[in-house]
């Protein structure tokens, strides 16, 4: 059972190939990480397979009303947009926008989303009074209110700090591990070694790699794709991935 | 507070209703004044009642709330709070079709004319800032667009003052740009009140989009809303509500913008609950004010527009002073 599928996507933006002929599915369980160089067509892979923007080839996603895929898909975008000071529940329980659900299940939700990014102690604060990081915090907080069967996240965890970088991939495991399948955008690739299943490597304008951590991080298409070398290494508290020099 | 506040903002409305229903020439109470108007009588009571001060206290409701409820709209999908309904032209075309009547002695030939031109003018600005901003164009396209459409008016408007040979038909024009509600009939009221209501429709279910944009448009078109359907009903709606208000009445600036800015901390600043206290709260501003060029100038025929401008412009002064101690 597959919770997204997508045959053959291509991008072309202002005459310009972004990607072409990415095929993938995500199954309940994951925790995707997508890689890739600055300009690689990250962000415009994941509006693709929702269907935000106009692309060759399928995606499930895309093919669904607003309506439907907002129940199945939460997307959490890079822009960190808060337009008014509203209170942090206030935003987190714009998730619950695509629900015709009971009061008391919306209240369930927005709780266990507050709870998961540790932002009980925040929650009557004004949104936008907050640091980037905690404003990043909410933002992921609102797309797990929305309790959507898949998640996508552009770059959840930059510019935050390291406590909150690993609370924030460990709640995300969870939420794999939970059943749901997540696939996001991230640059710290020891982060991704460590707590992702698999991982989606974007370069030259195709998918480059999609497998386990281990395979994906090979020096080989490390150096291609991001033109670096790397230590890496197992060790009893798990894998250990740390880029050294660039080629 | 928040719970409070929308009848809190109805009582407001009411008890203001009540007030400018007896302010005016011949002084009475508002008990009087309710007892004429309902139930009629003897004397000139009624006929003063319900043929001039029944029009425009309705048409100052009318247009103090379309202005409220159009500018809390358009705030909340330019994610803007320094937008108001005279930046996407509206109002601006729709004062270039009252002056043109009134140049062309159009206006003079039959009483509805002025307004019927000023709305076919809000139409043409319509139609163009549609064609302009396309399906997949963004807030951005439809605020450049409209500030253009804004400054073509206005600039035509300022051709036929300038080349206009009349001077009665100049000072006229003056004088009607400068909005006020004062001799205006039931026919005013039943000309505006289809395309307010329409507007009102419109605006109905914009309130979980403009929630949702919160978050900025990807993340809102994420969520289900259908952005250009969003912008379709608020620029529509607030081109009949606008369009209508500023065909009768002339143009009445700030109250869309201050009215909002005033009432959103009071809603937890959440957009879709602020579109209806900034409808009351547009009534209540518009009714005080026309309250209050009565009571200060009786005899002058102080303009509804200047004074709102002029509590209007220092408050905007204000925000722009709040926001840059924001920033800073």
């Amino acid at each position: 059972m597959s919770l997204l599928s997508c045959r053959n996507l291509a991008v072309t933006l202002r005459d310009r190939v972004i990607f072409e002929e990415v095929s993938l599915d995500l199954a309940p369980g994951e925790l995707v990480g997508l890689i890739g160089p600055n300009g690689a067509g990250k962000t415009t892979l994941m509006r693709a397979i929702l269907g935000l923007l106009p692309h060759g080839g399928s995606s499930s996603l895309a093919a669904l009303s607003p309506g439907a895929r907002a129940l199945k898909a939460a997307w959490m975008p890079q822009a960190r947009d808060i337009a008014w000071p509203v209170r942090v529940e206030d935003l987190v329980a714009l998730g619950r926008l695509p629900h015709r659900a009971r009061p008391a299940q919306d209240h369930a939700a927005i709780e266990a989303a507050l709870d998961r990014m540790g932002l009980q102690r925040l929650r009557h604060r004004r949104a936008t009074r907050l640091s980037g990081g905690e404003q990043a915090r909410v933002l992921l907080a609102r797309a797990l209110a929305q309790e959507a069967p898949v998640l996508l996240a552009d770059e959840p965890i930059a510019g935050l700090d390291p406590e909150h970088q690993i609370a924030t991939m460990t709640a995300l495991r969870m939420l794999a591990d939970e059943g749901r399948g997540v696939i996001l955008s991230l640059h710290d690739l020891g982060l991704a070694a460590r707590h992702c299943t698999r991982l989606i490597l974007l370069a030259e304008g195709q998918l480059l790699a999609d497998g386990p951590p281990e395979e994906v991080l090979s020096p080989g298409l490390v150096a291609r794709a991001f033109r670096i070398t790397a230590y890496r290494a197992d060790t009893p508290n798990g894998p250990v991935f740390q880029p050294l020099t660039t080629l | 507070m928040t719970r409070g506040l929308i009848p809190l903002l109805l009582l407001a409305t009411l008890l203001l209703a009540l007030l400018s229903l007896s302010t005016g020439p011949v002084a009475l109470s508002p008990l009087q004044g309710l007892k004429a108007l309902l139930l009629g009588g003897d004397g000139p009571l009624p006929v003063i009642l319900r043929a001039i001060r029944l029009p425009r206290t309705l048409l100052a409701v009318m247009i103090g709330g379309s202005l409220g409820l159009s500018g809390a709209a358009l705030q909340g999908y330019l994610r803007n709070p320094l937008a108001e309904p005279g930046v996407i032209g509206i109002s601006g075309a729709a004062a270039l079709g009252a002056v043109l009547a009134i140049q062309t002695g159009l206006a003079a030939l039959f009483a509805l004319a002025l307004p019927l031109a000023a709305l076919g003018g809000a139409l043409i600005a319509v139609l163009v800032l549609l064609g302009m901003s396309g399906r997949r164009a963004g807030s951005l396209t439809l605020i450049l667009s409209g500030i253009a459409i804004s400054a073509l008016t206005g600039a035509a408007t300022s051709l036929v003052l300038n080349l206009s040979p009349n001077p009665f038909a100049t000072s006229e024009i003056v004088f009607w740009m400068m909005g006020s509600l004062a001799d205006r009939s039931m026919s005013h009221v039943w000309l505006a009140a289809p395309f307010m209501a329409l507007g009102l429709i419109l605006f109905l279910p914009v309130g979980r989009g403009l929630e949702a944009l919160t978050l900025g448009e990807d993340a809102a078109a994420s969520l289900g809303i259908a952005l250009p359907a969003l912008r379709l009903r608020i620029v529509l709606g607030t081109a009949c509500m606008v369009g209508a208000g500023t065909a009768v009445a002339g143009s009445i600036g700030f109250v869309g913008l201050v009215v909002p800015h005033l009432l959103r901390p009071l809603v937890g600043a959440r957009p879709g609950r602020l579109l209806w206290a900034s409808m009351l709260g547009g009534a209540v501003m518009v009714l005080a004010a026309d309250v209050a060029v009565r009571l200060i100038l009786p005899d002058r025929d102080l303009k509804l527009g200047v004074l709102t401008a002029l509590i209007g412009a220092p408050f905007f002064l204000h925000l722009v002073w709040a926001t840059r101690r924001e920033r800073a």
